[in-house]
């Protein structure tokens, strides 16, 4: 039985996502993952089977497993991500099977950004595509190390190792530096899935299951340096006063001299609170209460840490854009970046689906890490102000000194602020509304 | 957190085991909603999602209250057991309870026999869950829904945003990306929050199996006079659910493996009667837990229409 109740002690959890074009399988792949591993309920294999019927992919349309909007099934496309939960007697899995359409790309990064392995599918008759290209990119971007090349219906090329072996070779130079299992497979018949194949004598690894359970990630969040971004002030009667949020890496220990960022002022750990009570260490990604031993000025959005972090109001980043509205270098955008949001400016065009480094200068000091270092404080989204959709995702590659633009030029007046602001909106409310919150911020 | 958490080791090899990582999760996502929002409610339907959310809130915000109020949609057809469980946990645990039932439904003598499940749903569940919301002006609503529990809630973020009129485009979500949580709106939209959308049935059930959480009996299997209609097996607390033709009361040793309206929830046959037998039985069934919720079968993706609708 797939489901057992110790999984998870010794391996842990791994987080997986699927990556790949249209057609190329996924949802196919993942369908055959949770049927073979009897993670599918018998009541949803029966309504699945009612629904192939209609359909023309073998008896039972494992993708319907995925494509749980009815749109996806109409279509036969997957247009959202889809979390599925697994476990096998080693570990337990969470699945984000992704969209292959460039359309839905930004649904690709959604369930990459957690991903401790991602599965790249190709289809063994097209070999690289274009979008294949795009979501290894993404995923490389996002700190994905750990790829599994499923070279997919293997069964209509007759499992060919020519055919494998160059499309193994066309992906070196896309996954350079990346640890890479390549898997000649046919999800739809099961070869090298959860066994290995005897259609197949050249490949000698594990088939995909055994190796998601075996693998090991290389995700070192308690041995970082520790970074507490404050979510709250609990302050709950006159006495108490705590800082509320989780560990995003490393530890702490009551008596530990910790400083608080932007503001670089220093106390000592007095107590770690949780509703089961004080402990003595705490570490990622646990979520505590932290007091001091004595009071110094800490709100939500300032970072707790003991090794300092970087500051700064300019910083570089690899930039996925995901909205139809293009960036645009004249507009102020909302940055949401560990629990601090602040209106921010970028100085590079991008269009949806593109890619680029840019240069990020934000209304007021951030405090963060580069991404390859820490996830949790690398990491930022862009909102757009008018409509307020998620419209851009960002991996801080480095802070920007400040030229010496602030001995040279003189700063910028408040009103020179407020009207260059205001000149930047894309209507009257908006730029109201933006006058309102940069006043505000400035204020402050 | 003596338990599960890792004991005091040296500060190598530190790794938090999976139910205490989603706990970490859930409470980092109620603290967001909490910081970032004006008024938040949780959506609070007695089962045992609701359960493990209510503990998770009090950990969130401890040493402090919980600091929403509670929202029951009550449908007037929840069974009896679980309304007096309802009062006492809200009683227990100090936090303030609003109920909120479409009355002039009711009144219009609605119920699933006469309407039809889809319409008695979309009276007493989805229309009056959208009044309660509106009537207590609320920006976000937290609710104990999972991932795991059906294909269209697969597809649902963490932060879900509904239009003025409550309801979800699941083509234009959000992208959500790493634990970044986009709270912002525009005038007339709110959100539901689903903290426990990485959860699965087991990791609720060993959860509340550590942590002690009381649950409504009605779980628990024991001898109970029931209707037995084909798998599944009817309670008569309403005396619109009457035996048809052929039928009698029997009593069975039987348990509910998810809570609802009694007309519409199906009991299973079980001797599980505590946490690690119902565990026991879980990995051992083929089964998937809303199977016997008729409301999720009257039509094909039947749970993406309520939800479109604005049913959570």
């Amino acid at each position: 039985m797939a489901i057992s109740q110790g999984a998870g002690a010794a391996g842990g959890m791994l987080r997986i996502c699927t990556a790949g074009s249209v057609d190329d399988g996924k949802s196919t792949l993942i369908g055959r993952l949770l049927f073979d591993s009897q993670s599918v309920y018998e009541d949803q294999i029966s309504s699945i089977e009612k629904a192939s019927k209609n359909r023309n992919a073998g008896p039972i349309d494992f993708s319907l497993f995925t494509d749980g909007l009815r749109a996806e099934r109409e279509q036969g496309i997957t247009i959202d991500v889809a979390y599925r939960y697994f476990a096998t007697a080693r570990r337990k899995f969470i699945l984000a099977d992704t969209p292959g359409h460039e359309q839905y790309t930004r649904n690709m990064a959604t369930g990459a950004s957690t991903a401790d392995v991602a599965i790249l599918l190709v289809d063994a008759r097209n070999g690289v595509r274009t979008q294949s290209r795009r979501h290894a990119r993404i995923a490389r971007l996002l700190g994905i190390t750990d790829f599994v090349l499923a070279v997919n219906k293997m069964d209509l090329m007759d499992f060919d190792q020519e055919v494998f072996d160059k499309i193994v070779d066309d992906f070196d130079d896309i996954l350079t530096g990346a640890s890479v299992h390549a898997i000649p497979m046919s999800a739809l018949l099961g070869d090298n899935v959860i066994t290995k194949s005897d259609r197949t004598p050249y490949f000698q690894g594990p088939p995909l299951l055994e190796y998601l359970e075996t693998v090991s990630v290389k995700r070192n969040t308690t041995s970082a340096p520790f970074r507490f971004p404050v979510q709250m002030v609990l302050r709950p009667d006159d006495v108490f006063r705590g800082y509320a949020g989780q560990i995003v890496s490393g530890t702490v220990r009551t008596g530990d001299t910790i400083t608080t960022w932007p503001s670089g002022k220093s106390a000592k750990v007095n107590r770690i609170v949780t509703f089961d009570g004080d402990l003595d260490l705490a570490f990622a990604p646990m979520s505590v209460t932290l007091t001091l031993d004595h009071e110094i000025d800490i709100s939500r959005g300032d970072v707790i840490t003991v090794d300092p972090p970087l500051v700064s109001q300019r910083f570089e980043a690899e930039l996925v854009w995901m909205d139809e509205r293009p960036l645009d270098p004249g507009r102020m955008y909302l940055m949401k970046q560990g629990t601090r949001t602040v209106t921010a400016e970028v100085n590079h065009p991008l269009l949806l689906n593109q890619i680029g480094t840019v240069q990020v200068s934000t209304a007021r000091p951030l405090v963060f890490d580069r991404y390859g270092e820490n996830r949790s404080l690398g990491s930022f989204i862009l909102i757009d102000p008018g409509t307020q959709f998620t419209c851009g995702a960002g991996m801080i590659t480095n802070a920007v000194r400040e030229a010496a633009a602030s001995t040279h030029a003189a700063p910028l007046s408040f009103a020179e602020r407020l009207a260059h602001v205001a000149r930047r909106a894309a209507s009257d409310e908006e730029a109201a509304d933006l006058v309102r919150k940069a006043l505000e911020e400035m204020l402050a | 957190m003596s338990t599960l958490a890792t004991s005091p080791t040296p500060a190598t090899g530190l790794q938090l085991d999976h139910l205490r990582a989603l706990e970490a999760e859930s409470i980092q996502i109620m603290r967001e909603v909490v910081a970032e929002f004006e008024r938040p409610v949780m959506l609070y339907s007695i089962g045992k999602d609701s359960s493990v959310l209510l503990r998770l809130a009090q950990k969130a915000f401890y040493p402090g209250p919980i600091p929403f109020p509670l929202l029951h949609v009550d449908t007037t057809y929840k069974f009896r057991e679980m309304i007096e469980f309802r009062d006492r946990m809200a009683k227990e645990v100090g936090a303030r309870l609003i109920v909120h039932t479409n009355q002039e439904a009711i009144a219009d003598g609605t119920q699933p026999f006469k309407v039809g499940t889809q319409r008695c749903c979309g009276l007493l569940k989805t229309k009056s869950l959208l009044d309660g919301l509106a009537a207590g002006n609320f920006d976000a609503a937290i609710g104990g829904a999972r991932r795991d529990e059906e294909r269209s809630r697969a597809k649902e973020r963490v932060f879900s945003v509904r239009d003025p009129n409550g309801q979800w485009d699941p083509k234009r979500q959000r992208p959500e990306l790493w634990h970044l949580l986009n709270s912002r709106l525009k005038p007339g939209e709110s959100i539901r929050v689903f903290p426990l959308s990485n959860w699965t049935e087991i990791d609720v059930w060993q959860y509340i199996h550590v942590e002690n959480i009381p649950i409504v009996p009605l779980y628990f299997a024991k001898e109970r006079e029931v209707i037995v209609r084909g798998l599944s097996l009817v309670v008569q607390e309403q005396p619109f659910v009457v035996t048809m033709p052929g039928e009698k009361l029997q009593s069975v040793k039987c348990r509910m493996r998810s809570l609802g309206c009694s007309p519409c929830t199906g009991a299973i046959r079980s001797d599980a009667d505590t946490v690690p037998k119902i565990i026991e039985e879980l990995i051992a069934t083929r089964q998937s837990e809303r199977q016997l919720r008729i409301i999720d079968h009257d039509q094909d993706g039947s749970m993406e229409l309520k939800k479109r609708e604005g049913y959570f």
